[in-house]
């Protein structure tokens, strides 16, 4: 499965700046261990020691909130678009 | 908290060669998770853990009582607090809306009715310019705005924000341009139209916005954008710690033992706790235990949800509420709301839209404060909390109105009418059974 993931600007060092990347992987956990291998750096930013997603960030597969589906485990079907985003304020 | 000291590699302050970012006390950015920090500058997020980046201070450490004065003899506005806001010395000489300093009503009539036998106290926010406590964010927002040399000022909003963004970009002379739910109340879109920037409704919910902020500052469209809630927010919250100054400087320079705050992202709550904290380093007030008790709406209450499973992470919600401000189903400072409800031995309730009515309408009924759904939701989560015993009828209560009615009519309209129609006679008016003689 390939997907496109647009990476948030503090993330951007790891991607030489892209703001846009490809991945592959049929699930989200399998899409950050190959942006890992593509982009060294970028798991640890993402997921915590226990390697869960970390508290603040937010991961969206195609709209939907990975916390409303099943999390790491999301799948992601060809051609998904997956944003990183970090937490924002209210308003 | 904000640690004092300040490594000289990353102070900006103080670096020659630097562009000089004067934001007053304000020293650096600091990871409110990790505590890694990094010089000022319009980011929001840890490069390393993608907790949120707060403000961190060298705190005035002199004479307290010579704070005080000063404070005391500053303006009667949220700039009195210049000396621990990141905001420059000279901010209230430039042009802004001199936000802040709303009046705290002694409420003996809710009182009464609630059975509170201590002190009950609405902090009524509705005062403000743009009458909601966003004008003490924006404020401090724009002085960072006018610091990293933006020219649009922006936000994503659940309408109170967007209105205060407006109004102040107007009378800053930026460009504005607010992003809102397309479904908004109608007195807060027209509120965000009328001063003259742009206002883009989106199709979707506040999460679904803030999504797209988040998106376009990342972007090059975003250049120059001032996001007050995004790449701002390190600034914009720490506005409303000046309700915790205010309150506390209000009641004599003392602490009250709870206060009942609106919790949409918990942004205002975790920065009242932290100007507590701060009030309590600097020696403005006595340390004492304080509970601090976040209320949501039942049709949006992801955080009151996760409190009571006893979860420290909030799993997000799809909102269905009449509580359109506090619509956040992905609330970023919910974990810290759980935490500081927990840490000071608080609670967080949620109530239901009928709840948030009756609400409404009992603290205008009996104080004469009419409240928009938000504070509906305040009074109504005190009233239930003290019902339930868990808020104490003894201590000093504070309970927090964040904005005016007159922007949430709907809530109360169908039920808020003329007692009769009459014809213009004494006999008509006799006859509607009115007449007291
Ligand atoms: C009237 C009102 N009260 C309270 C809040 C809650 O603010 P926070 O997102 O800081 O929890 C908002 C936010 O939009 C609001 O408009
Ligand atoms: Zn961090």
């Amino acid at each position: 499965m390939s997907v496109n993931v647009r990476i948030p600007t503090i993330l951007r060092t790891y991607t030489g700046g892209q703001a846009e990347v490809a991945a592959e992987g049929a699930t989200l956990a399998e899409v950050i261990a190959d942006l890992e291998k593509n982009h060294a750096g970028i798991s640890a930013r993402v997921l915590d020691d226990q390697g869960k997603l970390r508290r603040f960030v937010n991961v969206y597969v195609n709209d939907d909130d990975v916390r409303f589906e099943q999390g790491l485990e999301t799948a992601t079907p060809d051609g998904a678009g997956i944003s990183i985003i970090p937490a924002v304020a209210g308003g | 908290m904000a640690a004092q000291t300040v490594a000289s590699t990353t102070d900006t302050t103080t670096a020659p060669a630097a562009p000089s970012v004067d934001l007053g006390p304000a020293v650096a950015l600091s990871c409110r998770e990790c505590g890694e920090r990094t010089p000022l500058s319009p980011s929001f997020a840890c490069a390393s853990c993608f907790g949120p980046l707060e403000a961190a201070y060298e705190l005035p450490t002199g004479d307290p009582e010579a704070l005080r004065k000063a404070i005391e003899a500053g303006p009667e506005s949220i700039w009195r607090y210049a000396p621990l806001l990141p905001v420059p010395a000279d901010v209230a000489d430039k042009p802004n809306l001199n936000p802040g300093f709303t009046r705290l009503v002694k409420a003996d009539r809710l009182a009464a009715e609630l059975g509170v036998t201590g002190e009950l106290y609405v902090k009524d926010d509705s005062g403000n310019p743009t009458h909601s406590f966003k004008d003490r964010v924006v404020a401090i927002a724009v002085e960072a705005a006018r610091a990293f040399g933006f020219t649009t000022l922006s936000c994503s909003s659940t309408g109170n924000l967007a209105g205060a963004v407006g109004a102040a970009a107007a009378r800053a002379g930026l460009r504005s341009c607010v992003f809102i739910p397309h479904d908004l109340e109608q007195g807060k879109v027209v509120m965000a139209a009328v001063y003259g920037g742009d206002v883009v409704a989106i199709e979707g919910t506040y999460d679904d916005v803030n999504r797209f902020c988040s998106e376009l500052i990342g972007d090059p469209i975003g250049e120059g954008w001032g996001f007050t809630n995004v790449n701002l927010r390190p600034y914009y919250a720490e506005g409303s710690k000046t309700l915790a100054y205010e309150i506390c400087e209000q009641l004599g320079w003392r602490i009250p033992d709870q206060i009942v705050v609106p919790v949409a992202s918990g942004s205002q709550l975790t920065k009242i706790d932290k100007g507590l904290q701060e009030l309590i380093k600097v020696g403005l007030v006595e340390e004492k235990p304080y509970r601090i008790i976040a209320a949501q709406a039942e049709g949006c209450s992801p955080v009151s949800a996760a409190y009571k499973a006893g979860h420290d992470v909030v799993r997000p919600v799809k909102p269905d509420t009449i509580v359109k401000s506090l619509a956040i189903g992905n609330p970023a400072d919910g974990p810290y709301v759980l935490d500081i409800a927990r840490r000071t031995g608080g609670a967080v309730e949620d109530v239901t839209d009928e709840q948030v009515v009756e609400g409404i309408k009992l603290l205008a009924r009996t104080e004469g404060i009419f409240a928009e759904t938000a504070g509906g939701v305040t009074v109504g989560v005190a009233k239930k909390l003290l019902e339930s015993g868990v808020l104490d009828p003894a201590a000093t209560t504070v309970v927090i109105n964040t904005g005016d009615g007159l922007k949430t009519l709907d809530a109360v309209a169908a039920t808020s009418g003329p007692t009769a129609t009459i014809r213009p006679s004494l006999d008509a008016f006799r006859a509607a059974g009115l007449a007291t003689h």
